[in-house]
């Protein structure tokens, strides 16, 4: 641990760090444009220059290791007039085109030329011209402003697993872009937007739209995956003008995938905004009052065992547990449920349907074996960590499917249940691995629990992970990868049906009123049941309603959520409802007031609470699993990968303009065939 | 300077021959296992001498694939080093060296020459498509200065009507003879030495 001294002030850091980091502990801020924590050092844009003693030249802090016995000082006329010089050297070839710029108010080159600027340029020479790159559709380029600080270059590289982006030519000449301008074939590609310190790399979609003091920013949770990425919200009066990650180091870091950040234009088309009736096959609007009656009539004069609900993937758990409470208290029946397939599921314990290692776990793990998962596009931030911990100690990765790239090499087996079968019997290579391995990880995706014999597979791996020792006080290996935000929060509310089997029974129309909660993935063919769909967005579950019940979008309401490791996050109210369009729980408790004239709950206060009280009651108490349903035989099957469009896989990623282009974009790449 | 751009016309395909694999293998193996990336300087200079003295798009394609790295990183060494050429050059490739000690003894005569008898601008191939030439900085022959690089050879101590004479040679698809053209043995002093007189074997 190497002591040494920034500016008289003593300060001892770890070993490997750098004169940086030793000064930011000091409490002395250096500038900088190309250093980035969590990324590689480049040490090409000198602005972090400090003095050092007995050295006749400025240092560059972020490159050079910290030492015993420095002396570094960082607020000396020799240390500004070092900065200055740079920085007249950057803003050489800079335009001063600020004003029409759409990093103006949050760039680093404006923020640090307020203190090394010199007001004036003694550049008497054209100031050089790059043309426009093409980055695909979200990154909007002018290629001008670059400073050639290479944070995207090593982003893409070492981050995203593309490596598409690199500087070409050399000195006044270097040129950041894409191989021959293709777009860059990443989910993660728009990190770099926020890495660029200038405004070289901006958003596309939110070109022009607004500066940054105009936005209302509000922190709160992403809802396109279950990651549960943490982001910040920019609301401008009630649009959502964009969405910005924040860093949780547990979680996403400091990354968000492009659909948590661009899904957002989702949230201004598509809307419901007010409440419909069905007349004959058209929708007609209404007031609240109408079809509540409506509802309630219907309700009354139909036996209660002919009514079921299906909660839908990116409901928040308020109005998951309230959904549940009134088809428990209102409407005395337990015809609830979350999942919109058959997918295996046993909510006898908590670990049966999280993500048990933890996502910074992924990177102490020494063997990932994935079992019908495609991280990539299922959850992306965990694939960054895989692909990190990949990086960083070279973990080892088995898939049981050829998922395609993965952004990291991966050994992949035949597709077959029968390949798993043997594996977990203890007698393959891999088995051997597994047992050796001190922290292996088994990602188990949600392909696999739509096999027929999901149960048996899941039970055998669970056992043999039992059995070999791999449950232990500080590892658990069982590892579930859910897609979909709601899906944990869904079970642990125990919003399911494990009695009856409710979509065979909806697929038979056994029902006379279904209400569906911002469920769009139900298949069914409706014959005479009356559907009550409650949500933001006209999708499919509205296309089917007779009634509608405008609700609120993530954005819009505070709610919890599980994400898939099991933490409980809340989203915070960034915007309001369009219209007439009410938050989710209110809309349930107003229908149950007008059924029973009594509310379920008082206000939000009463139900958080109460909503905590049954999840600590749920996790003390053990469930008894079921056993009424009969385990088939095993047989060997195709295990097919099941993934949804990754760009439309929910409703507000389906309503979304940037997603469409996005696809759009990956598909002229697959038909030219200029991929490679 | 400006930056150099690949070809309009680009090879659809490109493949080491059978005695540039020879010679790229033997360059691989220098390297450790795992290091092989180190030697795409050296394989792109074989691609530039089989491909008549350019690399094309599909060369650094074929040489990302040879050797597992992206194509990016290949795309930016090739662009990064003035002496891969990325677009055609005549089969004659002359190169002209105008940094200072060459500029003071006239190498501006050299490429007015250049400008009279090859093309109007550098990088252009000649009518007959057989020359073309480019300006480039120092090519280590300084004392023979001004001087020229034609393909491999050194053509130094020139005038104007030395280098048209050269390019007359060429255009009529002879090979001039390389080296001094005021008859200087190597770098040796013109009219015998005149330092280190005592020393026999100097």
């Amino acid at each position: 641990m190497p002591k040494l001294k920034v500016n008289d002030i003593e300060v001892e850091v770890e070993d490997g760090l750098t004169v940086l980091q030793a000064c930011e502990k000091a409490g002395a801020e250096i500038p900088r444009f190309c250093y980035h924590e969590k990324l590689s050092i480049a040490g090409n844009c000198r602005m972090c220059l400090v003095e050092m003693e007995k050295s006749p030249k400025p240092i560059a802090s972020c490159a050079m290791p910290a030492a015993e016995g420095m002396n570094i000082k960082t607020n000396t006329p020799f240390v500004e007039k070092a900065r200055k010089g740079v920085m007249e050297f950057l803003l050489a070839n800079h335009p001063l085109d600020c004003p029409v710029c759409d990093q103006g108010g949050e760039c680093d080159l404006q923020d640090q030329s307020m203190f090394y600027g010199v007001d004036k340029s003694r550049f008497k020479e054209n100031k050089r011209a790059v043309p426009e790159k093409h980055m695909g559709p979200l990154i909007k380029t002018q290629m001008t402003r670059c400073i050639h600080c290479t944070r995207c270059v090593r982003f893409a590289t070492e981050v995203a697993g593309v490596s598409e982006l690199g500087a070409i030519g050399r000195g006044e000449d270097m040129q950041v872009t894409t191989y021959l301008e293709q777009s860059m074939q990443s989910e993660l590609s728009a990190n770099v937007i926020d890495l660029c310190p200038v405004g070289a790399l901006t958003s596309k979609p939110y070109v022009f739209e607004a500066r940054p003091w105009e936005l209302k920013k509000t922190e709160t949770v992403d809802v396109m995956d279950a990651v549960g990425s943490n982001v910040r919200v920019d609301t401008y009066d009630w649009e959502v003008k964009r969405v910005l990650p924040i860093i949780n180091e547990d979680i996403n870091e400091e990354w968000i995938s492009d659909k948590s950040r661009y899904a957002c234009d989702g949230l201004l088309y598509q809307r419901l905004d007010t409440p419909f009736i069905k007349y004959n096959g058209k929708f007609e609007k209404a007031s609240w009052s109408e079809v509540f009656k409506i509802i309630k009539s219907k309700f009354e004069n139909s036996s209660k065992d002919k009514v079921c609900g299906f909660v839908g993937d990116l409901t928040n758990m308020e109005t998951g547990y309230i959904f549940k409470e009134f088809f428990d208290r209102t409407l005395n029946n337990i015809n609830y449920e979350s999942r919109s397939d058959n997918r295996f599921l046993d909510n006898s314990e908590r670990e049966n349907y999280i993500f048990n290692s933890y996502i910074n776990g992924i990177e102490d793990s020494d063997l990932i074996f994935l079992i019908g998962a495609n991280p990539r596009y299922e959850a992306t931030i965990l694939n960054a960590r895989i692909r990190k911990a990949f990086v960083n100690n070279n973990t080892k990765v088995i898939s049981v499917n050829d998922v395609g790239d993965l952004t990291y090499p991966y050994k992949n087996l035949d597709g077959q249940t029968q390949t798993i079968k043997t594996i977990f019997e203890g007698s393959e290579e891999i088995s051997k691995e597994i047992i050796s391995a001190t922290k292996p990880m088994i990602i188990i995706g949600e392909s696999l629990l739509k096999l027929n014999s999901s149960e048996q597979l899941f039970n055998l791996i669970k056992n043999f992970l039992k059995k070999n020792n791999k449950f232990t006080e500080d590892w658990n290996p069982l590892n579930l990868l859910s897609c979909d935000a709601a899906t944990v929060g869904n079970f642990d509310l125990g919003i399911l049906n494990n009695e009856k089997n409710l979509l065979e029974e909806l697929k038979s129309n056994k029902f006379e009123i279904v209400y569906l909660v911002g469920q769009d993935n139900l298949e069914f063919n409706k014959k005479g049941e009356f559907v009550i769909y409650q949500g933001s967005h006209g999708d499919k579950g509205a296309e089917i309603a007779d009634i509608i019940l405008p609700g609120s979008a993530y954005t819009e309401q505070d709610g919890y959520f599980t994400n898939l490791e099991g933490k409980v996050q809340k989203a915070y109210k960034a915007s309001y409802p369009p219209g007439e369009a009410k938050e989710d729980w209110q809309i349930i408790n107003e229908l149950a007031e007008v059924m029973n004239n009594r509310k379920l709950f008082n206000d939000k206060e009463e139900l958080e609470s109460s909503m905590f009280n049954y999840l600590k009651l749920q996790q003390e108490k053990q469930i008894t699993k079921n056993k009424g349903q009969k385990i088939s035989d095993f047989q060997n099957e195709k295990l097919d990968m099941q993934i949804k469009d990754y760009y439309f896989s929910n409703v507000i990623a389906r309503s979304s303009k940037t997603m469409i282009e996005c696809n759009n974009s990956k598909l002229n790449i697959r038909l030219t065939g200029t991929e490679g | 300077m400006s930056l150099r751009r690949p070809a309009k016309n680009q090879p659809e395909t490109f493949e080491f021959s059978s005695s540039s694999m020879k010679e790229a293998n033997k360059i691989v193996l220098k390297y450790p296992e795992g290091k092989q990336q180190s030697a795409v300087m050296a394989l792109l200079y074989i691609a530039q001498k089989q491909n008549d003295n350019w690399i094309p798009l599909a060369a650094m394609k074929y040489i990302a694939k040879f050797l597992k790295m992206p194509y990016i990183k290949v795309y930016e060494v090739a662009t990064f080093y003035t002496m891969y050429n990325l677009s055609p050059v005549g089969k004659y490739f002359v190169q002209v060296c105008t940094t200072t000690p060459c500029m003071i003894r006239g190498a501006n005569k050299l490429v007015e020459a250049c400008k009279e008898k090859i093309s109007n601008k550098e990088n252009e191939l000649s009518n007959d498509k057989s020359c073309s030439w480019m300006e480039v900085e120092c090519l280590g022959a300084c004392v023979n200065a001004p001087m020229m690089q034609i393909n491999d050879n050194y053509y130094e101590d020139l005038d104007k009507e030395k280098t048209i004479e050269i390019f007359d040679k060429i255009l009529k698809g002879e090979d001039p003879k390389p080296g001094s053209y005021r008859g200087r043995l190597n770098t040796e002093p013109e009219n015998n030495r005149k330092t280190l007189m005592d020393v026999k074997n100097a």
